[in-house]
Parts: C-alpha cells; sequence; structure tokens
C-alpha cells in the first residue's frame, strides 16, 4: 500500500469517526486542536484503524497513557527530559520537533496529527 | 426514579451479541409531553428519538458489561451514529439487537438495529427495521484522564440487576 492510498484510508476514517469534512483532514492537520477529537474519538479511531487496515492496535501504543499525569514527565507544567524520552520511546511515529522548542503540557496534544497517524499505520502494515 | 427504557433481555450471546424489547405505553409521562396539544393542533404521542437511543444503549450496555462481569462501569461515550426512519407511537414494540464490534480493557464500540413491531389486523407482524444506533462505551474507570470515581458500580444498580433476573439472564459475580 502506497503512502497516499494510507492517507486516504486515514482520512475516511477520521471523516467517519470525527464528523468532519473530507478537506478539512490534511496530513498537517492537528486531531485535537483542529478537528476537535475528544478523549473517547480516539479509542473510537483506533477500533476503525484497525477495521480499515486489519491490524491490532494495543493499549497506549498509538497515543501515550498516563504520561502527563506522571510526576516524573511533567514538572511545573512542562514535559521533563525524561517524559520526553518516554514518548519519543513508546511513540515512534510522532514528530517531537515542536513539543522540543515548546515543553509546556498543553502542547502534547499537538503532536497528534494525521501525519503521525498515516507513519503509524505505515509502519504497522510494514513490520506485518 | 426508574431510568429503564427497556423491558425484559429476549437473547443474550455473551460477548457477542443481545436482543431486548420495550413495550412502548400510553402510560408512560413523556408521551403526554411528546408532544402536548398546542394551538389548534391535537396531543400527538410520539415516543422520542433520544429515548430510543437510551433503549439501544441500555441494551449494548448490559452486553458490554455482562461481557466483564458487570465489575466495569460501563458509560455511554459517544453516539456514531443514530438513523431512524419511523415514528414509535403507543403500542407499538422494540425490538433493540446490539452486537460488540470491538471491545478492549478502556471501552466497546457497539452496532445495533432498531426493529419495530406494529400490532394491529389479524395476528402478530413481523419486525421491521427502522432504524441503526452504533455507540460507544467507556469504562469509567480506566478512562485515559486518569480520574477516579467511588468503587460501587452506580451504573448496573438495582434496576438493572432487577431486569436481568426477571428475564432469566444469569447476573456473573
Amino acid at each position: 500500500m502506497t503512502r497516499d492510498e494510507i492517507f486516504e484510508k486515514v482520512r475516511g476514517v477520521l471523516v467517519d469517526a470525527l464528523a468532519v469534512d473530507e478537506d478539512e483532514v490534511t496530513p498537517e492537520s492537528r486531531l485535537i486542536a483542529d478537528l476537535g477529537a475528544e478523549s473517547i474519538d480516539i479509542l473510537d479511531i483506533s477500533f476503525k484503524l484497525e477495521q480499515a487496515f486489519g491490524f491490532k492496535i494495543a493499549q497506549g501504543e498509538l497515543f501515550p497513557e498516563g504520561v502527563t499525569q506522571n510526576p516524573e514527565y511533567v514538572q511545573g507544567g512542562k514535559v521533563t527530559d525524561k517524559g520526553l524520552a518516554e514518548l519519543r520511546e513508546k511513540l515512534p511515529h510522532f514528530d517531537f520537533s515542536e513539543l522540543e522548542k515548546d515543553r509546556s503540557v498543553q502542547n502534547v496534544a499537538n503532536i497528534f496529527t494525521v501525519n503521525a497517524l498515516v507513519d503509524f499505520c505505515e509502519r504497522k502494515l510494514k513490520a506485518a | 426514579m426508574r431510568w429503564m427504557w427497556i423491558d425484559r433481555v429476549v437473547e443474550l450471546v455473551p460477548g457477542e451479541r443481545i436482543v431486548c424489547v420495550k413495550g412502548v405505553s400510553l402510560s408512560e409521562d413523556h408521551l403526554s409531553d411528546h408532544f402536548a396539544a398546542s394551538g389548534g393542533r391535537a396531543a400527538t404521542p410520539i415516543m422520542p428519538a433520544s429515548l430510543i437511543i437510551e433503549g439501544m444503549a441500555q441494551s449494548a450496555g448490559i452486553l458490554v458489561g455482562h461481557a466483564e462481569g458487570f465489575r466495569e462501569k460501563v458509560v455511554l461515550a459517544k453516539v456514531g451514529r443514530a438513523e431512524l426512519d419511523a415514528e414509535v407511537l403507543p403500542g407499538d414494540q422494540l425490538r433493540y439487537s446490539a452486537s460488540i464490534e470491538s471491545m478492549t480493557e478502556v471501552g466497546a464500540a457497539t452496532r445495533g438495529v432498531v426493529e419495530l413491531i406494529r400490532p394491529g389486523g389479524a395476528g402478530p407482524t413481523a419486525p421491521e427495521e427502522i432504524g441503526r444506533i452504533d455507540l460507544m462505551f467507556s469504562h469509567l474507570d480506566n478512562n485515559m484522564a486518569g480520574q477516579t470515581f467511588p468503587e460501587h458500580n452506580f451504573v448496573f444498580g438495582e434496576s438493572f440487576r432487577t431486569l436481568l433476573r426477571a428475564s432469566g439472564v444469569e447476573i456473573p459475580g
């Protein structure tokens, strides 16, 4: 499957799960800030990706869980070095360059882009 | 308050599928307001679509809860799709069929069909599909925000247990 084909499928999943228009979904769109995803939508997206691509997604594999609640990973409203390292290790499909520039915990949500989802699916398909 | 929008579980395949029924009665309070007479229009009792969704949520919620031995607090988190093609009137019977599409420790997705049985004329009427309702449930204690909730399972309270017992469904745990 080409990257374009993966993007098309991911876009279909997001249109269905988030009730957004197709043209709102670009590779740069952020799931939470731009497309209005809430926490239950993340689970919905995860289920729908499983069905669309035929792979299984383990809990915490697609999106980090509990990182922002952990005092080792977040201190004074900023993601610590340890927190960033943990995120990088758990979530190799995300681009952390923006979070590196601004470590505010609110900024963590911005790493959830459509591109990150496409990368995730591409990796999963290659590994299969 | 009794907030039960199904009357009986008629079929349950654990972890897979459930069928529940509800008889719509003119004695239900909400039907006198939905819709009351207004201006020159006579009263028009029609079951609100939101309560049909609630009926499906209770049916599918039992299916999801049963699959985990009613240990999880299963709450409706998202209505992914709700399409209803017909008005539901006093004297009708609704049949909610739901199946689990996906399920993990944090929640579940269900797919459901609403059928209508409308008595009248001679003999029983065949159920007719009038709607499709797809839902998502969250297991509250495993929610991603890490919030904590009371230990007591307030979701599956006495009304649900009565319904299950009356339907002959064994309650695990």
